[in-house]
């Protein structure tokens, strides 16, 4: 049993090809997150800016429309359908815009509640003391409102960061990617025992504080 | 032929749509299985951890947590691999099926668990000690006077949370299960033609719009107590 889940021999075999696997993860976070944060931002910025119904009901479909889509039915969407189109594109671009779409919904969605909570004597006080309508949203709503989403936005980048093992399935080399590589040379499933032991290590930090977080915020919503 | 034309006639082929059609629908009732066993079975686990959790045995409490927060802090699609590379068991008939419908159903049972619980920890205690003190035991009191409060509470996180894992099922595709996005890859590669990729898309429309929808009116019904 040992020798098939915790093979010491492979798991140091599997060891250099899982850290390259892991530096690549992170740093398809740290890329992902911000474009779904941007995205996040675009969106609810323009639906709380505008509220011509021409503007709200579009943008509220738009959101519906790729939280209904499972995240990688639209990566391979993109992956396997834009060479039909004569878009010639690598996994890393179809992640990138694949996360944009996927995850800016959700980002914007958590962005839009949090900036209706701040109440409307905020904007208007800002708004006579001089300040521009951008300077309002920057300065005086948004540090407000992600403030008050604050662990709506983490757990949604939690998720993020989970979901970029999905690259494995477009060739991304990142830490799931590389356990099954090193799985399928070793015949052995340590290099993926090893691979989820080191999402759990990295990830166990945000889910201990998020569970704090979202205790307190239902116990407050009372 | 204008470009648009071409764009048609590669995306949404009428011929190749025929073809695969009875392929996706196939793939969408493995799609709706796994989501209802998913669902079903994830739901209930996660309220019975939350019960056995309202007991308050501390080891046994410790256990529950770091589960959940294992479950929680894993990529589904890494729980499913694992399972099914992993496990020695791969000769099982539908092993990917029985792989996903497992893993998914320990990640809601995480996620739903922590709502439930967060429910049930929001009831004020006097609710408690008013039901005990008119002579409800402490089963009762949980069954009839708290989740009742507590499940109000959790229903918006809790549906929307479900949709969410619920669309995981695609993620069976990678470990060889025919449902709809499985169905529609090999369509593609056997057809060399991505129309039935645009068919799998709308078919996770289909099935999975109304669900969003529903979410964001439940939300919003249910916002007048924040």
């Amino acid at each position: 049993m040992l020798d098939t889940f915790a093979n010491a021999e492979i798991a140091r075999q599997a060891w250099p090809i899982l850290l390259a696997g892991l530096g690549n993860t992170l740093l398809l976070s740290v890329v992902v997150v911000p474009l779904g944060l941007l995205g996040g931002l675009i969106l609810s910025v323009t639906a709380t800016s505008f509220h011509h119904p021409l503007v709200r009901y579009p943008l509220m479909a738009w959101v519906d429309f790729f939280r209904a889509f499972p995240p990688l039915v639209l990566l391979i969407l993109l992956f396997a359908g834009l060479p039909f189109a004569g878009i010639q594109i690598t996994g890393f671009a179809c992640v990138c815009i694949a996360f944009f779409l996927n995850t800016g919904a959700y980002y914007g969605e958590i962005l839009r509640a949090g900036i209706e909570s701040v109440p409307s004597g905020q904007t208007e006080a800002a708004r006579s003391t001089g300040l521009g309508r951008l300077q309002t949203m920057l300065f005086v709503v948004l540090p407000q409102a992600v403030r008050n989403v604050l662990p709506d936005l983490l757990s949604n980048t939690l998720e993020v960061v989970k979901l970029t093992s999905l690259g494995s399935v477009v060739a991304m080399p990142e830490l799931l990617f590389q356990a099954r590589q090193a799985q399928s040379l070793t015949y052995n499933p340590t290099p993926i025992v090893l691979a989820a032991a080191v999402y759990f290590v990295l990830l166990w930090p945000l889910v201990r504080l998020l569970s704090r977080l979202e205790n307190r915020a239902l116990a407050a919503r009372k | 032929m204008t470009n648009w034309d071409r764009f048609l006639e590669t995306f949404f082929n009428a011929k190749m749509m025929a073809r695969y059609l009875p392929d996706i629908l196939q793939g969408a009732l493995v799609t709706i299985q796994i989501a209802g066993l998913v669902i079903v079975c994830g739901l209930l686990l996660g309220l019975a951890l939350a019960l056995l959790r309202s007991i308050g045995l501390r080891p046994l409490n410790l256990l529950i947590v770091f589960v959940v927060d294992l479950f929680r802090a894993l990529p589904p699609l890494v729980i499913i691999v694992f399972i099914y590379f992993g496990l020695p068991a791969s000769g099982v008939k539908n092993w990917g099926f029985i792989a996903t419908w497992l893993s998914l159903t320990f990640v809601l049972m995480a996620f739903s668990e922590e709502i439930f619980w967060a429910g049930i920890t929001s009831i004020p205690k006097g609710q408690w000690e008013a039901a005990r003190s008119t002579g409800l035991s402490f089963g009762q009191t949980l069954i009839n006077v708290v989740l009742p409060q507590a499940l109000r509470l959790t229903i918006p996180p809790l549906t929307n949370r479900t949709i969410a894992i619920t669309k995981g099922t695609a993620l069976a595709s990678v470990v060889a299960v025919g449902e709809i996005l499985g169905m529609a890859s090999s369509a593609v590669s056997n057809s060399y033609n991505p129309s039935p990729l645009t068919m799998a898309a709308i078919g996770y429309l289909i099935l999975f719009l109304p669900l969003v929808v529903f979410g964001r009116w439940l939300e919003t019904r249910m916002a007048w107590k924040r």
